[in-house]
C-alpha cells in the first residue's frame, strides 16, 4: 500500500495516543470495530463547558485506521459537541487522500467520533454520573 | 538502528538469481539462441541439445527420466495443467476430485472451475498445524474419483504433508496423485518413485532460478498419465504444452536446481538454525506470540508468527526496509485474511496479525538479529497504542467483548 506523507506522519508521529478515565462523568468513550475484522478503535474526549478539551485514541489496525483516529483526535480538541458532530468520514479521505479500499477507515473513525459524543451525552443524561 | 537498510526475508515469495544460474543462462541469449524446436539447422539442435541436458538433470533431480519433464511458464501453470489436463482426460471414469483447503490458490482455483464445468470437488479439512488426516483422505476416496491434489510445502506456513503416504493411499485405491512441490523441490529431498507422486509442479524462481519457467512431472510408467492439453498449437512437449521453449530458463532452471542439490544438506542446516534463532528472539522478547503451522514438520526457511493484538499491516509500516508478508487483509489484494491460516482455525484476528519471514541462502545472523530487533521495536509500539493490549492487561477476555463489527 502507497500512503500519503500524511497518513505516514500520523503512523510515524500519531497524535493523543493513550486513555482518558473512562469512569469520569467529563469523559465519553467510543470503541468501535472488531478484533476479527481486523481494526478496533477506541477514541475518548473530555468534555468541559461544551467544549472538548481533550481527546485521546488507541487503535488496533492498518497504517491508514491509526491515522484516521490520530487525525480525528487532533480535530476534536477545541471543537464545540455541535462542531465535533459535524466532523465527516469524507473530510478524513480527503485530508490523508485515502484510497478507495481504505475509505472503511475512515468511517470506523466517524463512526469513533459518534459513539464517544453519545456516550458522554448518556452520562450527562444521569444525574448521579 | 539504520532505518534505510534493506533486508530480504520474502523468499517463500520469489528469490533472487544465483549469479551462477546467470552465468549458465546468458549464452542461450545471444550465441545460442536457436528455437530448440528448429530440426532444420545447427541453431535448433545445440539450443534443443541444451533443453535436453535440463530436462535430464531435472529429471534425475526428483527421480524421474527427462521425457517425463513438461516445461511450462512456472507453477500455476503446471498446477493447471495437471488438474485441468487429468480431470478432462480422465472424465469417462469419474467427475470426483480432491484437494485441502490449504492449497495454493493456482490448486484450489482449477478446481472451482472445473465445479462449475460439472466436476465434483472434496476439500478436506486440516487440524490446526495444517495436517490433513490420512484416514479422512481414504474415506474420500470414491469409485468416480480420478484425482487427489496435495501439496508438498505449504507457502505461508510451510507445514510437509506426508507426500510418501499420500501416495501410497492413492496407488491403494487406483486414483492419481498431483502434488504442487513449488515449495519443497531443491530444499528437502523429493522422489516420485518412492513417494508415488503421478504428477508433480515446480517453479524455477523458488530455487534461485530465472521467473517464467516451470514444470510438470507427468508420470510415464505404472501407471502411464495422459493429460488433455491446456495450450494448443506447435505440439511442443509431446503435444502437452505447446510454445516455444524457453531454453535459457530451462537451462537456469536446471542449473539452479542442481545447485540446491549439491548444497541442500548444508543450506537448510544453517538456515534452519537461523529461522529458530530468530524465533527465539520473538519470544524471549515479547509475550502473546503465536508460531503458525507445523513446527515438528515445517520448511527449514520458514517461520509464520501472529503477534497478537497488532494488526499486520500497520506492523510491517513500522519495518520499512525489511521485506516480509503478512496474512492480514490489508495486504492482500482480496481484503481477506489470509484463508490458509483461517483452515488451520487459528482466528481471523491472529490471522490479521501474522507476519511470514522467509529466510534464504545469503541471510545472515546479522540480518537475523537485526530484522528481530526491528520486529520487537515496532511490535511494542503498536501494542502501546492497541485498544485490545490495553484490555488484555486490565484482564478483559477479548473473546467476551461485544464488537460492532463493520
Amino acid at each position: 500500500m502507497v500512503y500519503s506523507e500524511k497518513v505516514i506522519d500520523h503512523y510515524q508521529h500519531p497524535r493523543n495516543v493513550g486513555s482518558l478515565d473512562k469512569s469520569s462523568s467529563e469523559v465519553g468513550t467510543g470503541v468501535v470495530g472488531a478484533p476479527e475484522c481486523g481494526d478496533v478503535m477506541k477514541l475518548q474526549i473530555q468534555v468541559e463547558d461544551g467544549v472538548i478539551v481533550d481527546a485521546k485514541f488507541k487503535t488496533f489496525g492498518c497504517g491508514s485506521a491509526i491515522a484516521s483516529s490520530s487525525l480525528a483526535t487532533e480535530w476534536l480538541k477545541g471543537r464545540t459537541i455541535e462542531e465535533a458532530q459535524q466532523i465527516r468520514n469524507v473530510d478524513i479521505v480527503e485530508e490523508l487522500a485515502l484510497p478507495p479500499v481504505k475509505i472503511h477507515c475512515s468511517v470506523l473513525a466517524e463512526d469513533a467520533i459518534r459513539s464517544a459524543l453519545e456516550d458522554w451525552r448518556k452520562k450527562q443524561s444521569q444525574p448521579n454520573a | 538502528m539504520n532505518e534505510s537498510r534493506r533486508v530480504y526475508f520474502d523468499h517463500q515469495a520469489t528469490c533472487p538469481v544465483d549469479p551462477r544460474v546467470l552465468e549458465a543462462m546468458l549464452p542461450f541469449f545471444r550465441e545460442t539462441f536457436g528455437n530448440a524446436a528448429s530440426r532444420s539447422h545447427s541453431y535448433g539442435w545445440d539450443a534443443e541439445r541444451a533443453t535436453d541436458q535440463a530436462r535430464e538433470s531435472i529429471g534425475a533431480a526428483i527421480g524421474a527420466s527427462g521425457r517425463e519433464i513438461v516445461f511450462t511458464s512456472g507453477a500455476t501453470e503446471s498446477n493447471n495443467l495437471a488438474i485441468l489436463g487429468a480431470a478432462r482426460m480422465y472424465r469417462d471414469k469419474g467427475k470426483h476430485l480432491i484437494t485441502c483447503g490449504t492449497e495454493h490458490k493456482a490448486v484450489l482455483d482449477p478446481m472451482k472451475f472445473l465445479e462449475h464445468e460439472g466436476w465434483e470437488v472434496t476439500v478436506l479439512d486440516v487440524d490446526g498445524l495444517g495436517r490433513i488426516d490420512l484416514d479422512a483422505l481414504r474415506a474420500a476416496i470414491r469409485p468416480d474419483t480420478t484425482l487427489v491434489s496435495l501439496m508438498h510445502a505449504n507457502n505461508e506456513i510451510g507445514t510437509l504433508h506426508p507426500i510418501a503416504k499420500i501416495g501410497a493411499i492413492c496407488k491403494e485405491k487406483g486414483v492419481l496423485f498431483h502434488t504442487d512441490a513449488t515449495q519443497s523441490v531443491g530444499k528437502v529431498p523429493v522422489d516420485v518413485e518412492a513417494m508415488g507422486v503421478d504428477l508433480l509442479s515446480a517453479s524455477a524462481h523458488k530455487i534461485y532460478g530465472p521467473k517464467g519457467v516451470g514444470m510438470l512431472y507427468v508420470r510415464r510408467r505404472a501407471p502411464r498419465v495422459r493429460l488433455d492439453p491446456i495450450m494448443h498449437g506447435g505440439g511442443h512437449e509431446r503435444g502437452l504444452r505447446s510454445g516455444t521453449l524457453n531454453v535459457p530458463g530451462i537451462v537456469g532452471f536446471a542449473r539452479a536446481l542442481e545447485l540446491c542439490l549439491a548444497e541442500r544438506d548444508s543450506d537448510s542446516a544453517r538456515v534452519g538454525a537461523l529461522r529458530d534463532r530468530l524465533q527465539r528472539r520473538f519470544e524471549e522478547a515479547l509475550t502473546h506470540v503465536h508460531v503458525n503451522g507445523d513446527q515438528e514438520n515445517r520448511l527449514a526457511a520458514n517461520l509464520n508468527i501472529s503477534f497478537e493484538f497488532v494488526e499486520g499491516e500497520s506492523l510491517l509500516m513500522g519495518m520499512e526496509g525489511i521485506a516480509v508478508s503478512s496474512g492480514s487483509a490489508c495486504t492482500s489484494a482480496s481484503l481477506e485474511p489470509s484463508y490458509v491460516l483461517r483452515a488451520l482455525g487459528v482466528g481471523d484476528e491472529l490471522a490479521h496479525s501474522s507476519v511470514r519471514f522467509s529466510l534464504g541462502r545469503a541471510s545472515t545472523e546479522d540480518e537475523v538479529d537485526y530484522v528481530a530487533a526491528r520486529t520487537i521495536a515496532a511490535v511494542t509500539r503498536l501494542r502501546e497504542m492497541s485498544p485490545l493490549y490495553e484490555m488484555a492487561l486490565e484482564g478483559i477476555d477479548l473473546k467476551t467483548v461485544q464488537w460492532t463489527g463493520h
